[in-house]
């Protein structure tokens, strides 16, 4: 049962003129990544072609998405409807800020971990199609950063899934079928859940289109099941973000992998469900996220306290690092429950951003101290300290950001956080942040005694370092001392995101340029 | 029509959950066959539901008559069908390779990956 008349003059959707060219810059990220995707599994007779194929493409990636931020930082919002069928018709991509400063801060860390699998996926991970399916699984991220439609973003949700599996699964150890299993039926589960989100919503409204639904949800709300909606886009996407009820598939899994597919999930696909979140529950529905947010910020606290006690409590850093990213995402979801846009909103954008390359680069870390260590066991590592003094300290640096100490980027977004749970008088909230980064710089203190500081139990014989796993570690790093150092920019990169978000005129001006009221 | 769909989508839902929340995998499996039968029935149910007339715009016209059926949400659950078989096509061979390599279909009984007997991390310095 569509819903009421819309105010849209709808006769204008139907005549066809073809699309500008300049608005087809918003959809050549995905196009690049499904093309190059497609060349690369045909080239999969030529393996070392495919992997420097593969990494230029991802640096080419790069640079579309950054002319693509660059494009709307300076002029605002751009959409493009797929074969001139104009909203609410026609499939709409339209990015905004926050959509591609996160689809730019996303090939940055692709770029990193497709260089570091030069040396850490072998020929068999190579047959097996790591380079294809990574191309594929960007598109499914950029898609969903950059898509105006909410049931599109349902289809780029599976596509980034099922090249996930293929990723997780590569190497076939018993491990990772196990945590593969548990990985694939959770997400599945979580992916279905928002299925029906999309059902009940187009049911409501009668439309996908995000603009159009953002400029209707005003009328609807007196009628409407808008709550029940939020709470079901909630439980969906906290569960694809691994959030405090729904978040034990993530320790469980994110072990398992080959270092550099652990990197990537732990990077990329948790902030796709907390972008979603936000795009949904903040833009979409506003008001039900004020109605839902004493729910949100106690899943939030859970979040953190969860998260900084596991870390505390492991032995294998991996699975260590896996909490480390559960407590992050309870920061960000802090954020989403205080939902001031020059607060909580632009510090949950920050983080994410933030997040994306912290916990790459974490991972890329972790399997740099297995290669010098011998293994991923605290119990029996240690000596890491005398070995190499500048490895010593670049994970330095990534431990202190990720406890949110500065000067690093993770210090920034706390301060936000923290400075608007206290000015909307949650100072419970703010206590967890910072208890729970307390707790994290403990965690973080542990590891760096045991495996750097302790002499080493057993001589490791360390491979000779390479530049193919340095060099992207090194890179990550730099970007995190040069945010933690120089963050205003990014500041009000990530303001002027939350800004566009709670107010989403710009947005809708973008889809209905004739104007939606 | 509706509400007999409603009921038949609760019915569904019901058995997907009761299902999923088994321990053996092939119960999970079977839940989740059913819960995308069950998401698709939904998103059918969301649209206008008309068998009469078929959404064709007549010559000389060029927009749909009222009362014509909603093409809408054909096109969402081909697109859903599609994409829940290829999963449920997935993990029906990850179960079964889980089943192969893991010597058991009971989900508490699958710790390769968390093993029960895990060491304790170091206590002291």
């Amino acid at each position: 049962m569509a819903a009421a008349t819309s105010t849209i003059d709808l006769s204008a959707a139907l005549v066809t003129a073809p699309v500008p060219i300049g608005h087809w810059f918003a959809i050549l990220p995905v196009a690049h990544c499904i093309t190059l995707g497609a060349v690369l599994l045909m080239l999969r007779a030529h393996l070392r072609l495919q992997a420097w194929l593969a990494i230029s493409g991802l640096a080419m990636l790069a640079l579309i998405d950054a002319a693509l931020l660059a494009k709307v930082a300076a002029e605002g919002p751009l959409t493009m409807v797929m074969g001139r069928w104009l909203p609410p018709f026609g499939i709409a991509f339209t990015v905004d800020l926050f959509g591609a400063l996160m689809a730019f801060t996303s090939a940055l860390v692709a770029l990193a971990a497709g260089i570091y699998a030069l040396a850490d996926i072998g020929e068999s991970g190579r047959r097996y199609g790591f380079f294809p399916l990574l191309m594929l699984l960007m598109a499914g991220v950029t898609g969903a950063f950059l898509t105006g439609d909410v049931f599109n973003l349902y289809v780029w949700f599976e596509v980034l899934l099922i090249s996930s599996f293929g990723l997780i699964i590569l190497g076939s150890e018993r491990q990772q079928i196990d945590g593969a299993l548990k990985y694939a039926v959770l997400n599945l589960i979580a992916t279905t859940l928002f299925l029906i989100g999309v059902g009940i919503l187009y049911a409501v409204f009668g439309t996908l289109n995000m603009a159009d639904i953002a400029a209707r949800s005003r009328d609807l709300r007196a009628t409407a099941p808008l709550m029940t909606l939020a709470s079901l886009f909630l439980l969906a996407f906290a569960m694809k973000a691994a959030a405090f009820p729904v978040n034990f598939w993530l320790p469980a899994s994110y072990h398992t992998p080959r270092i550099v597919v652990s990197a990537l999930f732990a990077g990329l696909l948790t902030k796709v469900g907390i972008y979603a979140l936000i795009r949904v529950v903040v833009m979409l529905l506003p008001v039900e996220r004020q109605e839902l947010s004493p729910l949100i910020a106690l899943a939030a606290a859970a979040t953190i306290l969860v998260g900084a006690l596991g870390a505390l409590a492991e032995n294998d850093i991996r699975r260590l690092f896996g909490y480390v990213v559960i407590s992050g995402i309870g920061n960000m979801l802090a954020g989403v429950a205080l939902g001031s846009p020059g607060g909580g909103i632009s510090g949950a954008v920050f983080y994410a951003l933030h997040s994306m390359v912290l916990m790459t680069a974490l991972y890329l870390a972790a399997g740099e101290i297995a290669r010098r260590g011998g293994g991923f066991l605290l119990s029996g590592l240690g000596g890491l300290y005398r070995q190499s003094g500048g490895f010593t300290a670049l994970s330095l640096v990534l431990f202190l950001a990720a406890c949110g100490l500065p000067p690093f980027s993770g210090f920034w977004p706390k301060v936000i956080l923290v400075k608007a749970s206290l000015d909307s008088g949650a100072w419970w909230l703010a206590a967890v942040i910072l208890v729970g980064g307390f707790l994290t710089t403990i965690a973080f203190g542990r590891l760096f005694l045991l495996a750097y500081w302790r002499p080493a139990p057993t001589a490791a014989m360390p491979s000779a370092a390479v530049w193919r796993t340095g060099l992207p570690l090194a890179a990550l790093t730099a970007l995190i001392v040069g945010f933690g150092i120089l963050p205003e920019r990014l500041l009000a990169l990530s303001q002027a995101a939350a800004a566009g978000l709670a107010d989403p005129q710009a947005y809708l001006h973008s889809v209905f340029p004739g104007g939606a009221q | 029509m509706e509400p007999l769909l409603a009921i038949l989508v609760g019915l569904f839902f019901a058995a997907a959950i009761y299902l999923m929340l088994s321990k053996f995998t092939i119960r999970i499996m079977l839940g989740i066959a059913i819960l995308g039968n069950a998401v698709n029935l939904l998103l059918f149910t969301s649209g206008r539901l008309t068998r009469e007339v078929p959404p064709i715009i007549p010559a000389g016209l060029d927009a749909l008559p009222a009362g014509t059926a909603n093409p809408l949400p054909q096109a969402l659950i081909l697109t859903a069908i599609v994409i829940s078989f290829s999963f449920l096509a997935f993990l029906l061979v990850l179960t079964y390779r889980a089943y192969q390599d893991l010597g058991t279909d009971d989900t508490s009984e699958m710790r390769a990956a968390e093993p029960d007997n895990r060491p304790l991390p170091p206590l002291g310095y």
